[in-house]
């Protein structure tokens, strides 16, 4: 890891809305290729904004965010807090929907869709609408979009937040497995110390609103991992640390 | 009974029952009271009517069928047109949406007048003033509707670098076809009447004359029954328009809008 190259630089990035509001204060992030990183805070931290600077989404006040160009454009892809799926269309139609936008031959697109369906385990569900499907399922299918341009970065925004735990922990294993495989470089953003010691090789602790980096761990556990390093001594120790650093975080802002 | 009978019942059965009632409540006054069938018409007399005059009311009927499903088709192309361009151009709507509020807002019953006098061919001038009278429905509703974009699937769309006509055809339409068709039951509804006004402040002779000439006619002579079947041929289209456009957005909604979705599914 230490000599792989940088696929997310960040440089002083931060965020003043329109209105004065101030998300982000000026931030200094590397993401090295192929690493697993989280970002974790309290809600309104601009978490969420930091993720959406590097998907351009929206650009930096001031400072600089850039992708390494061997990260091409269309192969970074997002998964938002919600499944944001176009009700009017069937799930593979959705999950097609970024190849049909790069304009790919329509078959090849429809094999590729119905590959990350099968990868996400929905394979049986091509012709149902969004609305037929769980909450679980509709996230899985969002997912299953955002594999379907074979991606080099997946960047996800708090994506299993309103999810029960057991879906959850499922999604979070895929997406531990499938980041290994695959050597994703994946930017990740969650509430949650457990979903954040699991997937990540480092994770980052962010204060509250306007947001800045107060503390890093890394998680020294080779990737994917099993369900039994939820049991773990690494596990735990992370858990612990994250815990209080979060309260620190919390409480530093307080009068 | 179950309560999917007793639903079903109660959909069909109970109007049924209350027209029934209606109908020989109606009768019973009329043939009971002595009323002469130049002031109220029994039901029966109606119908006799509707049969006896069939051949001049159904070509009336077609008449005025024929303006209403113009209009409608125009309202709904330019209606459509109108709302793609205020969506291209907030300046564009600011300065051009009031003015189809007052387009709205103003009696056709008072513009259709200078309509008639200013158009020379008839059946243009009856469409004009139908057209006015259904168009904005389709121009509002087709507005929210291409603006009600889900901020999430926009951000998507901007990701994956779709282009302005992409964004236009895969997302803004399909969005906005759920606002479109509930505006287009209400325009069919105007169209129909906007037709049936037009028809009456014309009042066009011959045989291109509709179902409100006949009526116009009937009451000047008194021919009551003729006018009361003349009335129920419109609702009866009134009637059929409504259907033929809750099956089109059916049609097209049903399996993903929650409008066209029956509880149980």
């Amino acid at each position: 890891m230490g000599n792989a190259s940088l696929a997310i630089e960040i440089r002083g990035a931060d965020k003043v809305y329109p209105n004065g509001v101030r998300a982000l204060q000026p931030i200094d992030l590397r993401v090295r290729d192929g690493e697993v990183v989280t970002l974790i805070g309290p809600s309104g931290c601009g978490k969420s904004t930091l993720l959406r600077l590097v998907a351009s989404l929206t650009t930096p006040s001031s400072g600089s965010v850039s992708i390494a160009p061997s990260y091409r454009s269309g192969r970074v892809a997002f998964v938002f807090q919600h499944p944001t799926l176009m009700p009017w269309a069937r799930v593979d139609s959705n999950v097609r929907l970024p190849l049909d936008l790069a304009g790919v031959d329509r078959r090849q697109a429809q094999e590729r869709a119905a590959r990350a369906l099968e990868l996400v385990g929905l394979r049986d569900f091509h012709r149902a609408y969004p609305r037929e499907l769980s909450g679980g399922m509709q996230m899985r299918t969002s997912i299953a979009r955002a594999l379907a341009t074979g991606p080099q970065m997946l960047l996800l925004d708090e994506p299993f937040g309103a999810l029960d735990e057991i879906a959850r922990n499922r999604l979070d294993r895929d997406v531990s497995s499938l980041a290994a495989r695959e050597n994703l470089t994946v930017l990740f953003v969650t509430h949650s110390i457990y979903e954040a010691v699991f997937l990540s090789s480092r994770v980052l602790v962010m204060s509250p609103r306007p947001g800045r980096v107060i503390d890093e761990v890394v998680i020294d556990a080779p990737q994917p991992r099993p369900d039994a390093f939820r049991a773990g001594e690494v596990f735990a120790t992370a858990c612990a640390r994250l815990s209080r650093s979060l309260e620190v975080a919390v409480e530093g802002s307080l009068p | 009974m179950s309560g999917d009978e007793r639903s079903r019942f109660l959909r069909w059965i109970g109007p049924l029952l209350v027209g029934l009632l209606f109908l020989s409540a109606w009768h019973l006054a009329v043939t009971l009271n002595e009323v002469p069938f130049y002031i109220v018409p029994s039901p029966l007399l109606v119908m006799q009517t509707l049969m006896d005059d069939w051949l001049l009311l159904w070509r009336s009927l077609l008449v005025t069928l024929k303006v209403t499903a113009i209009a409608l088709l125009l309202s709904v192309l330019l209606g459509s047109v109108l709302a793609f361009v205020f969506v291209q151009s907030r300046a564009l709507e600011a300065s051009l949406f009031p003015y189809a509020v007052v387009l709205q807002v103003t009696p056709i019953v008072a513009i259709a007048p200078l309509i008639i006098i200013w158009v020379k061919e008839p059946l243009a001038a009856l469409v004009l003033c139908a057209t006015l009278a259904a168009i904005f429905p389709v121009i509002s509703n087709t507005t929210i509707g291409l603006r009600s974009v889900d901020p999430g699937l926009a951000d998507l769309f901007r990701m994956y670098g779709a282009s302005r006509w992409q964004t236009l055809l895969r997302l803004r339409v399909p969005g906005a076809a759920p606002y479109f068709f509930a505006g287009l039951r209400v325009s069919a509804a105007l169209a129909l009447i906007g037709a049936v006004v037009a028809e009456f402040v014309a009042g066009t002779g011959g045989t291109e004359s509709g179902l409100a000439y006949q009526i116009l006619q009937a009451g000047l002579q008194l021919r009551i029954p003729r006018l009361f079947a003349a009335l129920l041929l419109i609702t009866l289209a009134g009637i059929a328009l409504f259907l033929a456009v809750s099956l089109l957005s059916w049609l097209a909604l049903r399996g993903w809008h929650e409008s066209e979705l029956s509880r149980e599914a």
